[in-house]
């Protein structure tokens, strides 16, 4: 069983502040407004620590990461979210 | 509002038949009692949950999602659930669900009743936005009359949250429900399961429950006797714009959108179709053959959402039209995600000037890149729809755009709007 992890921002709680793209501008891009546009492909091995310290340097707690498990055989590809990280 | 009785109409869901044959006598002459069991009977959940999962029903109120596969997941709960009717109607130019419970409000009560006492459910939450009185009222009434007549069997009750564009939304209703605001929540994965006082909570669109009324009487081949093979039942329809007979319309999935447009006075100059609701999708006449089915609309980029269906005439301007929409839809907002409160405004205010004529290129650019960029990043479907309108208007009216680009507006975007914008105050979301 794969795990895959993702970056995601929960949108109510960020409040733009953008330490997080300054941090992790390879996996986070600011738009016109300031808010963050996370590339929410699987984060590959080598920013793994990047994403999670993004993630601890969030004032709002806004960013965590989402592991899912990829089961293999006839359901190749559904995602079960097992574990999040950097939530309260 | 009226109840037209022109053809390609099916009465099922109105067949009582309009506001003053609304009362519970009427009702069970024309429908007969409701069956269900004198007591706690523990099939009576799983032969409601088949009949209905054999009917093919699906929700009614936007998100068209399989009724019986939802109760299934609440009769797997343990806790007693809340069975809520949604009949919050956010879509302004949606009067459908207003309608029905004018008109068939026990038929309404009658889904909800079988669903509670077949999950048995504490109590029944009959939501209708604060600013639908009618509405309120005809369920307040129709339920005081079944108390009366000693037919009440779950606690039930009209609650009014407040008639916010978003307020309807699942997440929102409950939020409400549960103590908070009627703002959507952000949840890390979508529950399978919603909660109110920490209880399962069934939500269900009214007229999805009125179906379900149906059902329970009449049985799954019966529903399924009337619409198309893959989207059984009728469904009801809110017909607006160049028409001359807007109102309610009950017709059979599978209609063709043509005889839809036909059945309520369209002549031959429309132009575009609204459809769904102000988060819906414009439809191009290459399209009207096309039957009201969930999948051919698929196709088409558009869905039934809520059943609005707005005939916009040939004289009219799609994209300023769209631009009055995307504005007011940017003020529903619940101002919680950066991307909704500045991305929806940006966006309206781009396609404005597109409309206008009063751009370049640079600033269709700049819209098509905002579109993109704003698309999935609220917690709640709000941007995707406003999205979805502005991305189908700008495909479906590009000939307009091009000629607007080109020189200047035309006589359209100066007229009148065909569209039902209503002033909200803005007002609290509590
Ligand atoms: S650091 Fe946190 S609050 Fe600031 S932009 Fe990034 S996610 Fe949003
Ligand atoms: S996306 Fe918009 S409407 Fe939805 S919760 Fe966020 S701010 Fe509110």
């Amino acid at each position: 069983m794969a795990v895959t992890r993702r970056l995601r921002v929960d949108p109510v709680a960020c409040d733009a502040f953008g330490h997080c793209a300054e941090l992790a501008p390879e996996l986070i891009a600011l738009d016109e407004w300031g808010y963050p546009v996370i590339d929410e492909r699987p984060i590959p091995p080598e920013l793994i620590g990047l994403a999670e310290a993004a993630v601890r340097i969030c004032p709002r707690r806004a960013l965590f990461v989402e592991e899912t498990a990829t089961a293999g055989g006839p359901r190749r590809g559904r995602s079960t979210p097992v574990r999040v990280l950097g939530r309260r | 509002m009226t109840t037209l009785d022109s053809p390609p109409v099916t009465q099922r869901l109105l067949a009582t038949g309009g506001p003053e044959h609304a009362g519970l006598a009427n009702h069970l002459a024309v429908h007969g009692t409701l069956p269900v069991p004198e007591r706690r009977d523990r099939d009576f959940a799983p032969r409601l949950v088949a009949a209905i999962e054999q009917s093919g029903l699906t929700g009614r109120g936007g998100g068209g999602f399989p009724t019986g596969k939802k109760m299934a997941l609440l009769a797997a709960q343990r806790r007693r659930p809340v069975i809520a009717v949604n009949t919050m109607e956010g879509e302004p130019a949606s009067h459908k669900d207003e309608v029905l419970a004018t008109s068939s409000p026990h038929l309404v009560l009658d889904g909800a009743e079988l669903v509670a006492r077949a999950l048995g459910a504490v109590g029944i939450k009959v939501c209708v936005a604060h600013d639908r009185p009618a509405t309120a009222n005809a369920l307040a009434f129709a339920i005081d009359e079944r108390a009366a007549a000693g037919l009440l069997s779950v606690p039930t009750e009209v609650v009014t949250p407040p008639g916010r564009y978003v307020s309807g939304e699942e997440s929102a209703l409950v939020h409400w429900l549960d103590g908070g605001e009627s703002t959507p929540t952000f949840r890390v994965e979508k529950p399978t399961i919603l909660r109110v006082g920490g209880r399962p909570t069934l939500v269900d669109n009214a007229e999805t429950m009125a179906n379900i009324g149906l059902i329970g009487r009449y049985g799954p081949v019966w529903f399924r006797e009337v619409g198309a093979p893959d989207a059984p039942g009728t469904t009801l329809l809110t017909v607006s714009g160049a028409v001359s007979r807007p109102g309610i319309y009950e017709i059979p999935l599978g209609t063709r959108v043509d005889r839809v447009l036909t059945g309520a006075g369209a002549d031959s100059g429309i132009a575009a179709v609204l459809l769904g609701g102000y988060g819906g999708a414009w439809l191009g006449p290459q399209h009207f053959s096309s039957p009201l089915t969930p999948s051919a609309m698929a196709t088409a980029g558009a869905s039934i959402g809520a059943g609005v269906v707005v005939a916009l005439a040939t004289s009219s301007c799609g994209l300023a039209e769209t631009a009055r929409i995307a504005h007011w839809m940017a003020g529903e907002s619940a101002g919680q995600c950066g991307p909704c409160v500045f991305g929806l405004p940006a966006i309206a205010e781009d396609l404005t000037l597109l409309a206008a004529g009063r751009s370049s290129h640079s600033v269709l650019e700049r819209l098509c890149h905002r579109l993109d960029e704003v698309e999935g990043r609220g917690a709640c479907g709000h941007p995707d729809g406003v999205v979805r309108i502005v991305r189908s208007a700008l495909s479906v009216f590009a000939d307009d755009l091009a000629s607007h680009l080109r020189s200047g507006p035309c006589p359209g975007s100066r007229a009148h709007t065909v569209l039902a914008l209503p002033g909200r105050d803005g007002g609290p979301w509590r």
